[in-house]
């Protein structure tokens, strides 16, 4: 065993630089791909609740369809239909064929698939803002903009936190999945290494350790915001 | 859009789909199984359990499906073959096919994550019920096939329905270890055809297809179960 334990050594031949590498990866991608979901999730609650009808029929659709149809399926579809869509935009400037690096194609197809998630988060988390604080706001002037700046996130984001936090965690995990496409963050880099080495046990044992490790400072972290933001609410008994 | 495979391969899928049908009922079956004890230890066990079943949940919570699949399938499976004598036992025709992994790992998922419900289902109960049906005089197994189980599982069914449906959408994973459930088969047709988009459409319509036709049965099984009457 001691033999197998020198190649998760950092420097090669060890391969636990790479592995390392690769969680570096997976929390930059996870991170994109959560914070282009939240901006997604906000703009798409806000026109569940508040657009025409085109527009949360159009909303409706992204959600249901995103929320029924395996992960893995939607990201090779958004990869190809992303990259399709870059290079014919591309093509009509009169521009070369470009690929998009797999740090940002993993972000856009993970981030496209969280926003469907995080959209439903925050409709729920809107609707339990008691309208009297809106009204409110609204009676001593403020701007819509505003309104929403000052009253309607800070009182509606530790409903949505619980659910914000789950989906972070979903999101990290999700990021393996790029794995079966090809883009290299820690689950790629582990296959390559296991492949590479045949200690196929060891380096998958090391990759969930890894992946739980980022779970739980996760979990903690965000159990630490949860606190905070909750410190003007009333204590529940 | 060009569609002229489709005739030559509904076969194909049809068998994926029975392939996808299996892997989600096994997986729930087995999965369930080992939930419903994992729940239970977590409210009533000795500590050493309770902490046991715990630390489980945590795993297969905090850690992708994915590396759980390859763990089990290459790893477990890798090691396997240095067990002496498990050449000539019966399971070892079992263990070089690549599906009974997928199964397995799809129940530990699914007993991670429902273990969680579970212990709270459990919990939920009021205390009450069951002190009423030990009173009765109901030795303390049927107490919780009669009265704490089903009581359990009927205040998280529907939470339970929308793990399912999870579980569903994990299958595709099984293909990355060989299995040709759906998406494997369409990963077939992608390959053979060089068609990009129509395979990958087809799948994500059966899956959908799949995921209302799932919603649907659970929200007919849900309207059978008996309501709180108080």
């Amino acid at each position: 065993m001691d033999s197998a334990l020198d190649l998760l050594a950092l420097r090669p031949p060890g391969w636990g630089g790479n592995l390392l590498m690769g969680l570096l990866r997976t929390v930059q991608i996870a991170a994109g791909a959560y914070a282009l979901g939240l901006i997604i999730g906000l703009c798409g609650a806000l026109g569940k609740l508040h657009g025409g009808v085109a527009l949360r029929w159009g909303l409706e659709i992204y959600t249901t369809v995103i929320r029924a149809v395996p992960e893995l399926v939607l990201i090779l579809l958004l990869y190809y239909v992303g990259t399709d869509l870059l290079n014919a935009g591309r093509a009509a400037l009169g521009l070369e064929r470009a690929d998009i690096s797999g740090l940002w194609a993993g972000i856009y197809v993970i981030g496209l698939v969280q926003g469907a998630y995080s959209t439903e988060v925050f409709r729920g988390a809107f609707q339990a803002v008691p309208r009297g604080q809106i009204e409110a706001a609204r009676a001593m002037g403020l701007p819509p903009l505003k309104v929403l700046r000052r009253i309607t996130l800070p009182i509606m984001l530790p409903y949505a936190l619980p659910g914000l936090s789950n989906l972070w965690l979903i999101t990290t995990k999700d990021t393996a999945l790029l794995a079966v496409v090809g883009f290299g963050e820690l689950a790629l880099e582990t296959k390559q290494a296991a492949g590479a080495t045949r200690e196929y046990f060891m380096f998958y044992m090391a990759a969930g350790l890894l992946y739980l490790m980022l779970t739980l400072v996760s979990t903690l972290g965000f159990s630490l915001l949860e606190r905070r933001l909750r410190r003007g609410q009333p204590t529940q008994t | 859009m060009e569609w002229y495979w489709l005739p030559e391969y509904a076969p194909k899928f049809l068998e994926g789909l029975w392939v996808t049908l299996q892997l989600l009922g096994l997986s729930i079956f087995f999965g369930m199984t080992l939930a419903i004890p994992i729940g239970l230890v977590q409210v009533i066990g000795p500590w050493p359990l309770a902490w046991a079943a715990r630390a489980f949940c945590t795993v297969i919570r905090g850690t992708p499906l994915l590396i759980q699949l390859w763990l089990i399938y290459y790893g477990l499976g890798s090691l396997f073959p240095f067990i002496p004598g498990i050449r000539e036992t019966l399971i070892w025709p079992l263990l070089r096919e690549a599906f009974p992994y997928a199964v397995v790992a799809f129940s530990l998922s699914v007993a991670g994550y429902e273990g969680e419900i579970m212990r709270g289902a459990f919990r939920s109960v009021p205390r009450g019920e069951l002190e009423a049906a030990r009173a009765m005089g109901m030795p303390p197994f049927t107490v919780l096939r009669r009265i704490w189980l089903p009581r359990a599982l009927q205040n998280v069914f529907p939470t339970l329905a929308g793990e399912f449906i999870l579980t569903l959408k994990s299958t595709p994973l099984a293909a990355t270890i060989t299995v040709f459930e759906v998406y494997g088969v369409g990963g077939i047709v992608r390959q053979e055809t060089y068609r990009i988009y129509e395979p990958l459409l087809f799948v994500a319509l059966i899956y959908l297809c799949l995921t209302f036709a799932l919603v649907v049965a659970f929200r007919l099984m849900e309207r059978r179960m008996p309501r709180h009457s108080a």
